[in-house]
């Protein structure tokens, strides 16, 4: 799979070839050293799973020899179609383990008892699933999709794109695995251990060499808005990855570490590092590609290039603060717990800039909502920003944490934000793009993609209404007294009051993972379809 | 400068906008690590014993921490649920820190000492056995793990390269060389006299009831020791933090 595509070469020399494999044969040579001398299984498993996918690189890379070079030309869209491909699987097995967890804690007896498939190693793999796979898939490929275009320019460096992406790929294999065999740093969203760390860092390096190089070499001379906001996801959670996960291994051939900082600075590090995994990962990479696809979409140039500017610098620069928010009332000294709320509180104003000026670029095509389902999505996927960008800064409000947090509201504010605005926006612009990488003209079934658009809000309204309920009605339920001055609740007793509000999360979920599957069947239609692909997307169209 | 320099030139959009997103972690989290009042003294505190360490080692492994805060807020409430709130200091020797985010389950930063060995047992084993509206899944494969003491050393080693606020190590070399030994005394409550030297109100027995050393030990000896380490009567609020 993907054999020919991935080992050649645009200028094919044999030097380079064989320096590259000698570079994957060793590889592979110290991953089994490290894997033999593994102090505990899992290391062993993954040093194997490393291995093997240094030799399967290798092999491809002898492979290519004598094959006639690539034509290199045009754009580079083979691993966009990966990518895409890549974000459609993982976003289906994401959405699936989320229902799974979320009827284990509507009914217990979901819990196998099983080491590897108990609750708390499900969680962190459904988080990074959607996260860092589904999420990380849709952001790779569409940035080297964006890039390209508004740059007009091929990816820069040859082949190093497909490094970042079946790199990635393992990074994710790696995580996964290692979550279930209870490889864990204990960091939310920051689970996998020092060595996965490490190969994600060498993969991001390489994802910011293809990108800034593309950039440098455009043949456009102002660089387009989208990109900034890549640019700045990228390079933002290249900083956040390496600080939030300083740690020291017990061994070089182990999987355990332990954090590099303690208490007070290692809860700060990690919520700056996590909310910025919103901020940065989860909506500045995000609303590049709303500054690009929406304005594609709707065939209207983007709503204000003045209100872009003030949005991105106003937003990178407030996001970075609002980490504290996560520790209102801990032991977190008070005047960082302020700043938090005061810098969470003003993020709202460039959150609804970006919102505004997503949506009034349909300024004048708002009829092709009517019409066009996958523009209704993405609309929809920015109506949802705009919700969960409001309800954000008000959870940061001190008075409304001490109700909220450790609640499930918490939970439905993340799921608006993750399902209805990360969720719709990336699936939208697979619609778009699938049809379009693939040759055809448009996606397979546009009711099919309408089904997917009312089931999919559906789902998320009943999953988002579920927890407000259970999570405000449990905040309340904890700090409620009786008229003696007891305590009127045991804790319980309020874990039970949820139980309704579980089944309903779950079924929601339910509705929102049917929709994924129908995108599946209508984008496999699409891919298959009778048209053939007859030349390399776009290569006339300018920017956007 | 116009906004049209940024625009047109890829290294100063880079450098400018790397520039912006640094500003607000220094001005929050570098002052950490040097204002004093930021870990408040107070008596009692230790760093983990080996079997405490093995144990909570085994909490974070399972995720525990999705479902379980340990971090009291200073409310009303929560004091007289959870007990007195909770100080930076008691948490300064977590690598990494377990304050959690959510309470699908109770906050756990002071269950020290509020349920027997046995209940922990039969709890982990079941939650449903002695919590029959429980959503906790069952642990009960920790009884079947042997911890293996042999290098147990190594954890205190990387523990003491960790950043310590200036304290020092936190392990003696005594400690990292009677780490074997403290974990086997701590999970027999034979020949601890040592350890309880070391790790003053270290609990040393048998807390699984069986033979062997096994994980369900470890994190029960974990559970038992949190939030039981300082001593209150002479814990005096720091109205500055």
């Amino acid at each position: 799979m993907g054999a020919d595509t991935m080992t050649h070469k645009g200028s094919p020399s044999g030097g380079g070839a064989m320096v590259m494999m000698a570079l994957w044969g060793l590889l592979a040579i110290l991953a089994i050293t490290m894997g033999a001398k593994a102090v505990d299984t899992p290391f062993a498993i993954h040093m194997f799973i490393f291995a093997l996918a240094a030799i399967l690189a290798l092999i491809f890379k002898a492979r290519s020899f004598g094959k006639p070079a690539e034509d290199t030309s045009g754009y580079m869209d083979n691993v966009v179609r990966y990518g895409a491909i890549a974000t459609v699987f993982w976003g289906v097995v994401g959405f699936l383990v989320g229902l799974v967890i979320a009827l284990q804690l509507a009914y217990p007896a979901w819990n196998p008892d099983l080491e590897w498939f108990n609750f708390g190693r499900l969680r962190p793999l459904h988080t990074s699933a959607v996260v860092f796979a589904f999420g990380g898939n849709a952001l790779l490929c569409t940035s080297f999709y964006v890039v390209q275009r508004t740059n007009r320019t091929r990816l820069a460096l040859g082949n190093l794109a497909w490094f970042v992406f079946w790199g990635y790929q393992l990074f994710i294999v790696l995580a996964a695995t290692g979550y279930l065999l209870g490889v864990t740093e204990g960091r939310e969203y920051a689970e996998p251990e020092w060595y996965v760390d490490l190969w994600l860092t060498a993969v991001w390096v390489a994802y910011f060499l293809v990108f800034f190089g593309t950039l440098l070499k455009r043949k456009e001379s102002h660089i387009y808005v989208a990109n900034w906001f890549y640019l700045s996801f990228i390079v933002t959670i290249a900083m956040l990855h390496i600080v939030n996960n300083l740690s020291i291994p017990v061994s070089f051939f182990g999987s355990k570490s332990y954090s590099l900082f303690s208490g007070v600075q290692d809860a700060l590090t990690q919520w700056w590092y996590g909310h910025n995994a919103v901020g940065f990962f989860l909506t500045a990479g995000f609303l590049g590609m709303m500054y690009f696809f929406i304005p594609k979409r709707a065939n209207r140039p983007v709503y204000s290039y003045r209100l872009s500017i003030v949005h991105f610098w106003s937003l990178i620069f407030l996001y970075i603060w609002a980490g504290p928010h996560h520790l209102h009332y801990t032991a977190l000294p008070d005047w960082a717990q302020t700043l938090g709320m005061v810098f969470s509180i003003m993020l709202w104003m460039p959150s609804w800039g970006g919102m505004i000026n997503g949506l009034m670029t349909l300024s004048g095509a708002w009829d092709k909502l009517r019409t066009d389902p996958v523009l209704r999505m993405m609309v929809i996927s920015v109506a949802f920003y705009g919700m969960s960008t409001f309800e954000g800064p008000m959870m940061s409000i001190k008075a409304v944490n001490s109700l909220s947090h450790y609640t499930d509201w918490t939970i439905g504010h993340v799921h608006s934000g993750a399902l209805g605005w990360v969720g719709m926006i990336s699936m939208g612009c697979m619609y778009h793009l699938i049809p379009r990488l693939w040759g055809k003209k448009e996606v397979y079934s546009l009711r099919l993609v309408s089904w997917h658009v009312w089931l999919a809000t559906l789902g998320i309204v009943v999953y988002a209404s579920a927890m407000w309920v259970s999570g405000i009605m449990q905040g309340l339920m904890w700090r409620e007294y009786d008229a003696n001055g007891f305590l009127a609740y045991s804790f319980v007793e309020t874990v039970e009051a949820m139980h309704p509000y579980y089944v309903i999360r779950a079924f929601g979920g339910a509705l929102f993972l049917v929709g994924g599957l129908i995108m599946v069947y209508n984008l496999y239609r699409t891919i298959k379809g009778a048209q053939p692909v007859t030349q390399p997307v776009g290569m006339v169209s300018a920017a956007a | 400068m116009k906004h049209e320099t940024l625009e047109k030139n890829a290294t100063l959009l880079l450098i400018f906008s790397l520039l912006v997103v640094t500003i607000g972690g220094l001005v929050q989290i570098v002052p950490l690590f040097f204002l004093q009042n930021t870990i408040e003294k107070v008596e009692g505190m230790r760093p983990y014993s080996p079997l405490e360490m093995a144990g909570r080692n085994v909490y974070i492994r399972e995720g525990c921490y999705v479902c379980h805060s340990q971090m009291i807020r200073p409310f009303r409430d929560e004091v007289e649920r959870y007990g007195h709130y909770s100080l930076a200091a008691e948490s300064q020797y977590d690598h990494p820190f377990q304050w959690g985010s959510k309470r699908t389950g109770p906050d756990l930063a002071r269950v020290g000492g509020k349920y027997s060995d046995e209940w922990h047992r039969q709890h982990l084993a079941n939650p449903r056995n002695v919590v029959p509206e429980s959503i906790m899944p069952g642990y009960a494969y920790l009884s079947g793990k042997v911890i293996e003491p042999k290098g147990f050393g190594a954890n205190l080693k990387a523990m003491n390269l960790t950043v310590n606020n200036g304290n020092g190590a936190m392990y003696s070399q005594e400690a990292i060389d009677n780490a074997e030994a403290d974990l086997v005394a701590q999970a027999t409550g034979e020949n601890a006299e040592g350890l309880m030297q070391r790790y003053p109100k270290a609990v040393a027995r048998n807390f699984d009831g069986d033979g062997q050393v096994t994980e369900m030990d470890a994190v029960i000896a974990y559970l038992q020791v949190l939030g039981t380490l300082v001593d209150f009567s002479t814990f005096k609020a720091d109205m500055s933090r």
